[in-house]
């Protein structure tokens, strides 16, 4: 495996704010990794910091074994996606095409095939002499995808391109990013608020907070073993339930008030007893039922539901606690029913209270 | 759900509304208000002196005569000169056009360097600059004859484009950095990572966009330059006098009657450029006092 890009801990700070602390990063030849956290956290900071327009303050960033932490942006062999796509409004599509080639003095005819490719690939060839005011959002933001293409570079980053556009066109957008990268299979770093495009566009998802990486990995380890309860909360959604609890019996159970759950076949070996624990349970791993298993469900009482198409999202109380369980919409129980929640306990996570570490 | 997109129903009659009469009838009264000075110096530039005496300032000349015009410009003498306002006028375009230019290039290259290559102390440095234009010029003129004295150009129309240059430089760069800063900042970092430079970036991507807010500047300067009295009379000689200067000592001349005709004509010769670069620039003047000005 080799690196396309190594952060070793990045510093950044702005004043006295420290934005980025002591980050590491490591990303393979091809890998598309997307940075995904609330605002603020630092996505764009770290980004900006990738492509060189941030003066950081400590530590080193290396692109294809090159240390070019302080070389500027244009020879760092990356291509920039903005959100608010940031086309050259006085020139044409074409003009901010060639923008940055002419200012590497890349020969005319070389410049002409660039274009031709990236125009085909993007499917913007009626649109090269026209001015970006005369293009939808859709159309601007192939533009800016043009722009980095044709820079031949091997690392892309997008810093949440798809933001600005209408639901419809951003799926539409998300399929052709995901076959461009499987088409040029270059190193793309994608900042996004928005999990579905985390989980569908990613090989690896960084879930960032407050300047730190809380976790690194493969959208499904991220979505089945979360590090911590803020990851947890933050993948999925509907969100993840949790249910304040004890771990019990030398580690084999788990106590939610009155009930008790077997924790046999839990993911993530015996825990070790915790008087305070939670457990992580996510709305789709639960089904209704109306009788009791001990050791496998807990009492619960219907509250309401809240349709959503295909499914309904049941709300009910359990020892006091709210949680939501997902059932396909004609299988919704009646409210005020007594039911029992059934716990599938090899997908469910538990979190110690206080440090909010997946145990 | 109700088709809000078009107005329904029978427009509202609001011809002779109490508003309107209000509102029309203190507009004509302000237009009058400015306007009659206006043209009782047009009617007086446009007879001679007998008419004039027989005193009434209102009445449209019996008999027009553009004589006190060509007086007032080629004509009335200010001390030893007898070549009237000509020579302030073209003073006048030679202290303006450099002080204009130089101004404006140094100002809209320190707004784009303050608002987007930001130095170390750039925002103390802007500070300072703003700081500097609440200080009152009266205080400033000693200090500066001898700053030109010592640098040699005390007297010179260089001095004075000098000074003319930098007492711009406050309020021209504030309002270039404000326009530069409603620019998305996205549009910089796209030009940096193409690889232009600062020059690259301010030519090619800045200026392009910038039209409406030099055009401001352009008018600010030209009139607040043209019509600067002040720093004219302190910081050049009689020879290099702008219009402005002339213009005073013509009509403030001791010597002889007063030629009321001539002064109303050199005055409205003098207000002329200004005049003339509102009419031509009006539009674009608060399209881009709104583009950019305003804001923070
Ligand atoms: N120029 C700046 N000066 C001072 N603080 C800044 C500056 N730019 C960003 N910050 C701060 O750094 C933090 C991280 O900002 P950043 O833009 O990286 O967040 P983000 O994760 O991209 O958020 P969003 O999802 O809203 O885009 C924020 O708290 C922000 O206030
Ligand atoms: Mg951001």
């Amino acid at each position: 495996m080799t690196h396309s890009i190594q952060v070793k801990d990045l510093k950044l700070d702005f004043g006295s704010v420290s934005v980025l602390k002591n980050l590491n990063l490591d990303v393979a030849e091809g890998e598309f990794i997307v940075l995904l956290g609330p605002s603020g956290c630092g996505k764009s900071t770290l980004l900006n910091c990738l492509a060189g327009l941030l003066d950081i303050t400590d530590g080193e960033i290396w692109i294809k074994n090159k240390n070019v932490t302080w070389a500027e942006p244009s020879d760092r062999g990356i291509g920039m996606v903005f959100q608010s796509y940031a086309l050259y409004p006085q020139m044409t599509v074409r003009g901010n095409l060639s923008f940055g080639l002419k200012n590497a003095k890349v020969p005319k005819d070389e410049i002409d095939r660039r274009i031709a490719r990236a125009a085909e690939i993007l499917q913007i060839q009626p649109l090269l002499d026209r001015k970006p005011a005369a293009l939808s959002g859709g159309q601007r933001q192939r533009v800016a995808i043009g722009r980095a293409l044709v820079r031949d570079v091997d690392v892309f980053l997008f810093d949440e391109p798809l933001s600005n556009l209408d639901a419809k066109l951003r799926a539409e957008l998300r399929v052709e990013i995901k076959r461009l990268h499987s088409r040029l299979n270059n190193t793309m770093i994608y900042v996004t608020h928005d999990q579905i495009e985390a989980l569908t566009l990613a090989d690896r998802i960084a879930i960032m907070r407050g300047g730190i990486i809380q976790q690194l990995a493969a959208p499904q380890e991220i979505y089945n073993r979360p590090v911590n309860l803020f990851v947890a909360g933050f993948i999925g959604s509907p969100a993840m339930n949790f249910i304040k609890g004890a771990v019990v019996d030398n580690g084999r159970s788990i106590k939610l008030g009155e009930a008790k759950l077997d924790l046999a076949g839990y993911d993530g070996g015996q825990p070790t007893d915790r008087p305070q624990a939670i457990l992580g349970l996510r709305p789709e791993h639960l089904t209704i039922q109306d009788h009791a298993e001990p050791g496998h469900t807990i009492p619960a009482v219907v509250e309401l539901d809240e349709p959503m198409g295909a499914d309904s999202l049941v709300w009910l109380m359990v020892q006091g606690q709210q949680v939501s369980v997902r059932v396909p919409f004609e299988k919704r129980p009646t409210k005020g029913a007594q039911v029992h929640l059934k716990v599938d306990i090899s997908k469910a996570s538990i979190f110690d209270a206080t440090t909010e570490l997946r145990v | 759900m109700a088709d809000l997109s078009n107005p329904r129903g029978t427009r509202p009659k609001s011809r002779f509304t109490l508003n309107n009469i209000v509102l029309y009838g203190i507009l004509g009264l302000m237009s009058i208000y400015y306007l009659l000075p206006l043209y009782v110096m047009v009617m007086t530039s446009l007879k001679d002196m007998a008419e004039i005496r027989m005193g009434n300032i209102f009445a449209p000349p019996v008999e027009v005569t553009f004589h006190p015009w060509v007086k007032a410009w080629a004509e009335a003498c200010t001390g030893l000169n007898c070549d009237g306002l000509s020579r302030g006028f073209w003073n006048s375009v030679m202290i303006t056009v450099p002080s204009v230019i130089i101004s404006i290039i140094v100002a809209s290259v320190n707004g784009y360097a303050l608002v987007n290559w930001k130095f170390k102390g750039s925002e103390v440095f802007f500070t300072i600059l703003i700081f500097g234009s609440f200080i009152p010029y009266q205080i400033m003129l000693y200090p500066i004859v001898i700053i030109l004295r010592e640098l040699g150009i005390y007297g010179t129309l260089g001095g004075l484009i000098m000074v003319h240059t930098i007492f711009g430089m406050p309020i021209l760069t504030l309002l270039f950095r404000n326009y530069f800063s409603s620019l998305p900042e996205e549009l910089f970092k796209a030009a940096r990572v193409d690889g232009a430079g600062f020059w690259g970036i301010y030519f090619q991507i800045m200026l392009p966009m910038s039209m409406p807010i030099f055009v401001v500047a352009l008018i600010l300067q030209i009139t607040g330059i043209w019509n600067d009295f002040l720093f004219g009379v302190v910081f050049t000689k009689p020879e290099i006098y702008p219009m402005t200067v002339q213009l005073n000592n013509i009509v403030n001349s001791v010597q002889g009657v007063k030629e009321y005709n001539v002064n109303m004509a050199a005055t409205m010769l003098t207000g002329l450029v200004p005049l003339i670069v509102y009419f031509v620039s009006g539009k674009l003047f608060v399209r881009g006092i709104a583009a950019g000005a305003v804001k923070g």
